[in-house]
């Protein structure tokens, strides 16, 4: 999401990087390039100015000019202080100590409140193993309590619904009070989406929030929204004192400076992150860690973090004997390709890891996801012996599994080629250590290779 | 645009006072806003348009409030395609939208082919003698190439059931959609031809200003404006009354 703008900051400061030293002038016009990315990536205007202003300062300040390495200086100090913008080291909910925890959800129409909500539900109970109930409030939408039911469901989640004729904060109350006879641990409110301006909307809001006493309130934002993003921030702070924010559809390429500027302006976290389709793409938000992603240092922490949960620790080791002794098969590359792609969209994934925030061939590569969707048909089309020994696969056995995944023969001849090639070089890899992220980003080129001093 | 009234001004055919400029600036924006401007187009038997954007631009509503003008004000006979067969309770959602403006719905189950309610949609249009149909989508973000391969697709399926069909493609953005707009209506007119844009959501406090980027860049006119939730708030686009909008406080 803030892709373009790292590569901004990125180009400016690796200007200032290989000269070493810094003058006032070169100072200001990295200030320039920096408020430029800024105001282009939908930040507010009066975040850019206040942000440039103390960067600025620190910047020209003695730790700068005066240390050996001023670009790594600039750098360490934008990233702290973008850091610092978007929240510190990270918000959590509050609690309650008594009785269920009480989640209000408002924001504008269309911003991903009823997703969100089940995505919450998802998440506490991964984590907290809560008992979790979610209360259809929206009653003007079409088909809105219908969509948080089928979702709720989904989610194992029970929700509290009175239809469409009732009352939207009598339907709250009354979840309220069921939610604690059966003795839940989280009571999610969702509401319908609401326009600022809108005094009656605002106040019935203001109602529900009386009625309920939430723990929390959360603001749910549209990543992409532009300028407005301050005005409604301010607006719904004022009606509803919202605890933290929400930010949706983070999986697009929206420059997202909404997320930078509703904090500074309203004083409110980013307390979680919703970055895909699927009910699972939700996680807390990480000022710091999205700090560096912006600056082109990856976000390593939640590569390893996906990546933890996809792959068990037997499975792993497994693997590693299969690719010593070259049994590594095609069924055994169909699974790790499976586990790769739930980790989510590979694009996303690349964009995770360090220095692919420079690298603008590998970005502008658009990741072909159709292309793994044609070889797991491939393979899936493969017979298990097939599978397990690719040499079988000639003539009719080729024809077969062309027509029967959709493809060429000749993409099936090359599948079986790569994978050969593939195997004989992790079987080289797997008969020493397994690489790291670091030597993978060397081998792809997205790291330089360590500079050899020669006397 | 900005660079075009300096020049006027320079040149001397704006006089260099504040409300002159103003006055013409409105007029340029107007200008650009007007762009490939042309009128939806009804005249397929059956009229096929496609609804196509980002998630939670306002598709879905904009669908029913263009099926109540088009059988309330013009008496014309409208299908609709619930062909968001991803989003949970979609069909249901437009199935209310075809009650109140008095369409016909036809949809699949959850989880169906979207491309072949697609299909089914503009069938049963064409045996029914009906003059439009109106084909709803899944919100989708227009960097899944996945799902732009599959809107493709779906506009494919429509173009062979009926040769000339999507007459009209139209794309939703959210009138508080900032940078990033331009980005979706670019993807989004190479998967889907899109004709033209719906800019939705005017009621509140945003201005939708993206829409001018659209139209310079991409030759993509603004068609309908939306402006609440109710069947009624849907308007033509008038370039005067958005750049004075545009300029107000």
């Amino acid at each position: 999401m803030f892709d373009q703008l790292s590569d901004r900051l990125q180009a400016t400061l690796s200007e200032v990087r290989s000269r070493g030293k810094l003058s006032e002038a070169d100072v200001d016009s990295a200030m320039r390039e920096i408020r430029l990315a800024l105001l282009e990536a939908d930040v507010n205007f009066k975040v850019v100015k206040s942000f440039t202003a103390t960067l600025k300062e620190r910047c020209l300040g003695a730790e700068v000019l005066e240390s050996l390495d001023p670009g790594q200086q600039v750098v360490k100090i934008v990233n702290e202080e973008l850091t610092g913008l978007m929240g510190g080291t990270g918000s959590e909910l509050a609690m309650s100590s008594s009785g269920p925890t009480v989640i209000l959800m408002a924001g504008l129409q269309g911003s991903g409140k009823t997703t969100a909500c089940a995505k919450l539900a998802r998440f506490l109970r991964e984590n907290g193993k809560k008992d979790v109930a979610l209360a259809a409030c929206d009653v003007y939408r079409p088909a809105a309590v219908d969509q948080l039911v089928t979702v709720g469901e989904r989610v194992g989640a029970h929700v509290y619904q009175q239809g469409t004729d009732a009352d939207p904060v009598e339907i709250a109350g009354w979840a309220l009070d069921r939610a604690r006879e059966e003795r839940r641990d989280v009571l999610i409110v969702d509401t319908a989406g609401r326009l600022h301006i809108d005094q009656d909307l605002m106040e019935e809001l203001a109602k529900i929030r009386k009625r309920v006493k939430p723990h929390d309130v959360l603001l749910v934002v549209d990543a992409m929204t532009g300028q407005d993003a301050v005005g409604v921030a301010e607006s719904f702070a004022e009606a509803a004192e919202f605890d933290g924010v929400v930010m949706t559809k983070l999986d697009g390429d929206a420059r997202g400076g909404a997320a930078l500027s509703v904090k500074a302006v309203t004083g409110k976290p980013i307390l979680f992150a919703s970055t895909g389709e699927k009910l699972e793409a939700f996680d807390r938000f990480h000022p710091d860690r999205m700090a560096s992603r912006i600056l082109g240092m990856g976000d390593v922490l939640s590569l390893i973090e996906k990546a933890e949960q996809q792959i068990d620790e037997k499975q792993a080791l497994d693997l590693e004997q299969k690719l010593k002794s070259n049994q590594f098969t095609l069924e055994d590359f169909l699974q790790q390709l499976k586990q790769v792609r739930k980790m989510g969209p590979l694009s996303s994934l690349l964009g995770m890891m360090p220095g692919m925030g420079a690298m603008k061939q590998l970005k502008n590569a658009n990741v072909d996801e159709s292309e793994l969707d044609r070889v797991e048909a491939i393979i899936l089309s493969m017979t298990p012996e097939e599978r397990a020994n690719p040499a079988l696969i000639k003539g009719s056995r080729r024809k077969r599994i062309a027509n029967g995944s959709g493809t060429k023969i000749q993409q099936v001849n090359q599948l079986v080629k790569q994978f050969d090639q593939m195997r004989k070089m992790m079987r080289h890899m797997a008969s020493g250590k397994m690489p790291d992220a670091q030597q993978i980003a060397q081998m792809t080129g997205a790291a330089p290779r360590p500079k050899i001093r020669r006397r | 645009m900005v660079e075009r009234l300096e020049h006027e001004v320079e040149a001397g055919s704006v006089a260099a006072d504040g409300e002159a400029v103003r006055e013409r600036l409105i007029e340029i924006l107007a200008e650009v806003a007007s762009t490939a401007r042309a009128p939806i187009d009804l005249s397929g038997e059956p009229a096929v348009l496609l609804m196509v954007g980002v998630n939670g631009t306002g598709k879905t509503t904009t669908i029913g409030k263009i099926a109540w003008h088009l059988s309330k004000e013009f008496g014309l006979s409208v299908v609709l395609g619930a062909a968001d067969t991803y989003r949970a309770a979609a069909a249901e959602q437009l199935a209310e939208w075809a009650e109140r403006a008095g369409a016909e719905l036809i949809r699949g189950e959850e989880g169906a082919d979207p491309g072949s309610v697609a299909f089914d949609a503009v069938e049963a249009a064409s045996a029914r003698n009906a003059d439009v149909v109106i084909v709803d989508t899944a919100g989708r973000l227009h960097t899944q190439s996945n799902l732009m391969d599959e809107l493709a697709k779906v506009r494919r399926v429509i173009t062979k059931q009926l040769p000339g069909a999507p007459h009209e493609t139209l794309l939703s953005i959210d009138a508080t959609t900032g940078q990033n707009g331009l980005r979706q209506a670019q993807l989004f007119a190479e998967a889907a031809e899109v004709d033209g844009v719906v800019l939705t959501k005017l009621d509140g406090t945003a201005k939708g200003g993206i829409v001018l980027a659209i139209a310079a860049e991409l030759n993509i006119p603004v068609k309908l404006i939306g402006t609440g939730e109710s069947l009624e708030d849907l308007r033509p686009f008038d370039p005067s009354d958005f750049a004075n909008a545009l300029l107000a406080e």
